[in-house]
């Protein structure tokens, strides 16, 4: 015991000594942060392709303008909220939630729209792409009956299951499958974890599925989920939810930014307003961050250096 | 009810009690065929009731804007950040926070040598400095930070609290009520709600956390100061104590190892809470796992919830030890190493103001990707190997177990269940048992999602027999064998504090999107908690009592069941009560793998604006199936201790 004690106070000064060459606290100069812009903050919604996008403004808006750019780690809802505590200034991904815009722009008066992110949205009903090579005729929803018995599953009760995602999404799933007959059952899977692992499974050991999803998702970088086509999106065709039979409307993803910020006058609002980029340039920031693992800035960095005009054009250079 | 004649009763009513149920469920089961499908208050996926829409209507009228609410926020900010400033976030103009990691570890080392022992002195720097070579030194402090505030307000609030309703009956029952609604009411209920009175920030995350937290702290102090023996408070009143003083000079240095069991469970539950919190952007080692997830990077997940799972265990053996300490003055030795390591705390402290190497963790060496990437591995070649088994055995239970009990709870009209339900409540707890099943089958069917209530009811009967089952063998096991018990408790800390979202990945790997796989993910939480309860009531027993057994030639099952278990009864119901508790908290993050029905109606509620009023409902239909659940078993319990002659005081 003694032993050890003298062992441990030795060791102790034997650091001590050693520690005193090391490089002092402060020795490095710290970047300044800039004055004209000031801060913002960010919310960052819980998708890689969103945060490709954040990652992208915020490196951005940091490098070129000087800005200091708070990320907030926010569901949707909760962001929304944000814009009238003062929590959230921009909002780099919606997708539609008109009942939000109402109330919070409409009614509230305290968020303003800043146009579209350029990235178009898709919702639908996919199929791994092994069930299309092996049933071509599968992917038009006339033929989804012929396959119902392949999609049975224990939680389907006897029909073909279809499975539903992530609670934030509003689905017509529902309506459809009883407005176009389909002998299926919507099974809830929860969450987008488990959708991405249902079809994970289900191109590797080769089982059936057929499942909501939506693009852009860095998921298609690495399965190229096949989309089964429903009756054609005309407008007005899903005013009642109750008896929608067509398929969901594109979405113009949009950005979203606090009145306060948009009549600050700072040159991120015009940095905000002005970017716009391709389902393309997304998925490539969204592939380097969730596949070859960079973190968020590390991609921005390695696009933004590829892709200087674009970047200049948002920046009215 | 007197002892004398239990014993008349005992012979009289028990087989009529089995043949009374056996009775119902025949009936029930010939009425379900005849009247299959009437009345079963089916309620669609985005279909709401006026309850739900009026809930939705008035979310925003509490609190917004409230100086009240506004005056807490500011508190539990500041708190927050300072804590943070000193430990994990650069501050004061520095690019460091005021203390850098070897300030830390000597600080945490030297506190829990001072609280406790030397061993748990070492386990902590170990501990902290494991976290630091995981590359996660930053997010763990933030966590620590977040979850020492938390524990610290819990307390504040939880600990008078605790004394009152160990001294007043009144305040303990009212006490019960809301703890296990702030037990079983899901946090997603009522994330968004706190975040628009308290803002996003740490303060509303803390607040979420201390919600949660809190409960055990409570209970535990209640339940110590009324164990203390009648006979010492009236020595001391005898003795010419006034109540003060009987309070500070018996009851609370008598009930000092208990509550210390309180902080602990609170500690271990705010930990718990930190993936949770992270969704409103709670800082610290949950953002990690939440990030990872969105990747289904496994790898990364488990590398930090090992990191919260080490934190658990420093923090559980620390106020472990700090409780087992007898209250003694300190050894002139003692005092004189305990003043040599303060200075050695002030020179590490100083060491880690002044150089970067004892500021900042060292980022040479990283075991945390390495984990990462065996930690997916591990999990790839499970879910390779036993994919297929494990969809079987998924389908073989569904089918034969879960599909016929769900059927007949939600086939039944509302009305024919809740009849069955009350009437099992008599049979089995007499009207303790009958009347809170009428009054929560009747709130239940108030809430609109009385069908989706019934589905995950029959997932959480059935895992809580799972559970049970398992904890009781487990428990046994422990209880009776040191060794097992040394080597099974750090694994059911973990199973207890590791994030579920980490094995959710694996689990959906391995069982697919279904009900199932929430019973599983169910299974894993609640165990532990039920494996501790059981294996200390075990090792409650009097040594004497099982050496009599023996002596007299009974076997080890013998002594099991004549013995050891009747004897711990008392830690048993606890153990069936606290394993139903866990597993309805798990009932949302099980409508997150498949299981649909009440879980996904909150996860949907937290998500979705239109349909927030029929979460908070789905949510409260939680409590009320928890409410139910734990009184009809409670009063089941008690009127079997009480045919058996033994019937405890209260």
């Amino acid at each position: 015991m003694k032993k050890l004690r003298y062992a441990g106070v030795l060791t102790a000064v034997a650091l001590a000594v050693a520690g005193c060459g090391g490089e002092k606290v402060g020795a490095q100069p710290q970047p300044s942060a800039g004055k004209e812009c000031g801060s913002f903050n960010l919310t960052v919604s819980p998708w890689v392709g969103y945060e490709a996008n954040a990652a992208v403004v915020a490196y951005v808006a940091t490098k070129d303008l000087g800005c200091k750019v708070e990320k907030k780690n926010l569901k949707e809802e909760i962001a929304w909220q944000g814009f009238s505590t003062g929590e959230v200034d921009v909002n780099l991904e919606n997708w539609g939630h008109e009942d939000l815009k109402k109330k919070y722009i409409e009614t509230d008066k305290v968020a303003v729209e800043a146009g579209s992110t350029g990235v178009k949205g898709v919702i639908g009903w996919y199929v791994p792409p092994w069930m299309a090579e092996k049933y071509p005729d599968i992917t038009d929803w006339k033929n989804l009956n012929k396959y119902a018995a392949l999609f049975k599953t224990s939680e389907s009760g006897g029909k073909g299951q279809l499975l539903d995602g992530d609670p934030s999404y509003v689905t017509n799933d529902e309506a459809l499958v009883k407005n176009l007959s389909l002998n299926y059952k919507v099974v809830q899977s929860g969450s987008e974890t488990a959708l991405i692992q249902a079809f994970r499974d289900a191109e590797k050991n080769k089982r059936p599925l057929l499942a909501y999803f939506y693009e852009p998702q860095w998921f298609f970088n690495e399965v190229k989920l096949v989309k089964v086509n429903l009756p054609a999106y005309t407008a007005g065709c899903d005013a009642v939810p109750a008896k929608v039979a067509c398929d969901y409307p594109p979405y113009d993803l949009d950005k979203i930014v606090s009145k306060k910020f948009a009549d600050s006058g700072s040159p991120a609002y015009d940095l905000v307003k002005n970017f716009q980029w391709t389902n393309e340039d997304q998925n490539a920031v969204a592939r380097m961050i969730a596949v070859d693992k960079l973190t968020p800035d590390q991609a921005a960095e390695k696009w933004v250096k590829a892709n200087e005009s674009k970047v200049n054009a948002w920046l009215g250079k | 009810m007197a002892a004398i004649t239990s014993d008349v009763e005992v012979e009289v009513r028990r087989p009529r009690r089995s043949v009374v149920l056996g009775v119902l469920l025949v009936v029930w089961v010939a009425a379900y065929f005849v009247l299959r499908g009437i009345d079963t208050l089916v309620l669609g996926g985005q279909d709401t009731t006026a309850l739900h829409r009026w809930l939705n209507d008035h979310r925003d009228d509490v609190g917004q804007g409230n100086a009240f609410f506004d005056a807490i926020r500011f508190v539990v900010d500041q708190f927050v950040v300072l804590l943070q400033n000193v430990i994990s976030q650069p501050s004061f103009d520095r690019p460091v926070p005021v203390i850098g990691w070897l300030g830390v570890v000597a600080i945490a080392a030297y506190c829990a040598w001072a609280f406790g022992t030397w061993k748990v002195a070492v386990l902590t720097a170990a501990g902290l400095v494991f976290v630091g070579l995981q590359g996660l030194w930053q997010e763990s402090m933030d966590t620590l930070a977040l979850t020492i505030a938390a524990v610290l307000l819990s307390l504040l609030v939880a600990i008078p609290l605790g004394i009152w309703a160990g001294l007043s009956n009144r305040a303990f029952r009212v006490a019960t009520l809301v703890l296990d609604l702030m037990q079983t009411l899901p946090t997603f209920v009522y994330l968004a709600p706190l975040v628009l009175f308290f803002a996003i920030g740490p303060a509303a995350a803390t607040i979420a956390t201390l919600i949660y937290a809190a409960p055990p702290a409570v209970r535990l102090t209640a339940h110590a100061i009324r164990s203390v023996p009648p006979e010492s408070v009236e020595a001391a009143r005898s003795l010419g104590s006034t109540r003060g003083q009987t309070l500070l000079k018996v009851l609370l240095p008598m009930s000092r190892s208990t509550v210390v069991v309180g902080i602990n469970q609170t500690i271990m539950a705010a930990l718990s809470m930190v993936t949770v919190a992270a969704l409103i952007d709670a800082p610290g080692l949950g953002q990690t796992v939440l990030k990872a997830l969105q990747t289904l990077d496994v790898g990364v997940a488990f590398n930090a919830g090992l990191a919260i799972v080490v934190l658990a265990i420093v923090l559980d053996r620390v106020t472990t030890a700090a409780g087992d300490r007898p209250w003694r003055t300190a050894s002139v030795r003692r005092k004189v190493l305990l003043g040599a390591g303060a200075v050695g705390v002030l020179v590490a402290v100083w060491f880690s103001r002044t150089y970067v190497w004892a500021a900042e963790f060292p980022s040479d060496v990283n075991i945390g990707s390495r984990i990462a990437v065996v930690a997916s591995d591990v999990t790839a070649w499970v879910q390779d190997v036993f994919g297929g088994f494990t969809y079987g055995v998924r389908d073989v239970v569904t089918v034969g177990l879960l599909n016929p009990l769900e059927g007949l709870l939600t086939g039944s009209p509302w009305w024919l269940v809740s009849a069955v339900l009350v009437a099992l409540g008599a049979v089995l707890g007499g009207w303790r048992g009958a009347a809170p099943a009428a009054v929560c089958c009747a709130l239940l069917v108030a809430t609109g999602v009385w069908h989706d209530s019934m589905v995950t009811l029959a997932s959480t009967l059935l895992a809580t027999v799972v559970v049970v089952a398992v904890g009781l063998a487990l428990g046994v096991w422990a209880g009776r064998n040191r060794r097992v018990d040394g080597w099974i408790r750090p694994v059911l800390d973990a199973g207890q504090t590791m994030p579920p979202f980490v094995y959710l990945v694996p689990f959906l790997a391995l069982f697919g999107t279904s009900r199932f796989t929430a019973i599983a993910a169910a299974v894993v939480f609640a165990v532990p908690v039920t494996t501790k309860i059981v294996a200390d009531g075990i090792k409650a027993v009097p040594g004497a009592t099982v050496e009599a057994a023996n002596s007299v030639g009974s076997s080890a099952w013998q002594v099991i069941s004549k013995v050891q278990l009747p004897v711990a009864r008392r830690a048993i119901t606890l153990a069936v009560n606290q394993g139903l508790i866990y597993v309805l908290s798990m009932v949302v993050v099980g409508g997150l793998v498949g299981a649909g029905a009440l879980g996904y109606d909150v996860a949907a509620g937290f998500a979705q604006s239109e349909l927030y009023g029929k979460g908070l409902a789905a949510g409260l239909a939680i409590v009320l199936l928890g409410v139910m659940l734990d009184r009809v078993t409670q009063a089941a319990a008690r009127r079997t201790q009480d045919f058996q002659g033994r019937g405890d005081k209260r």
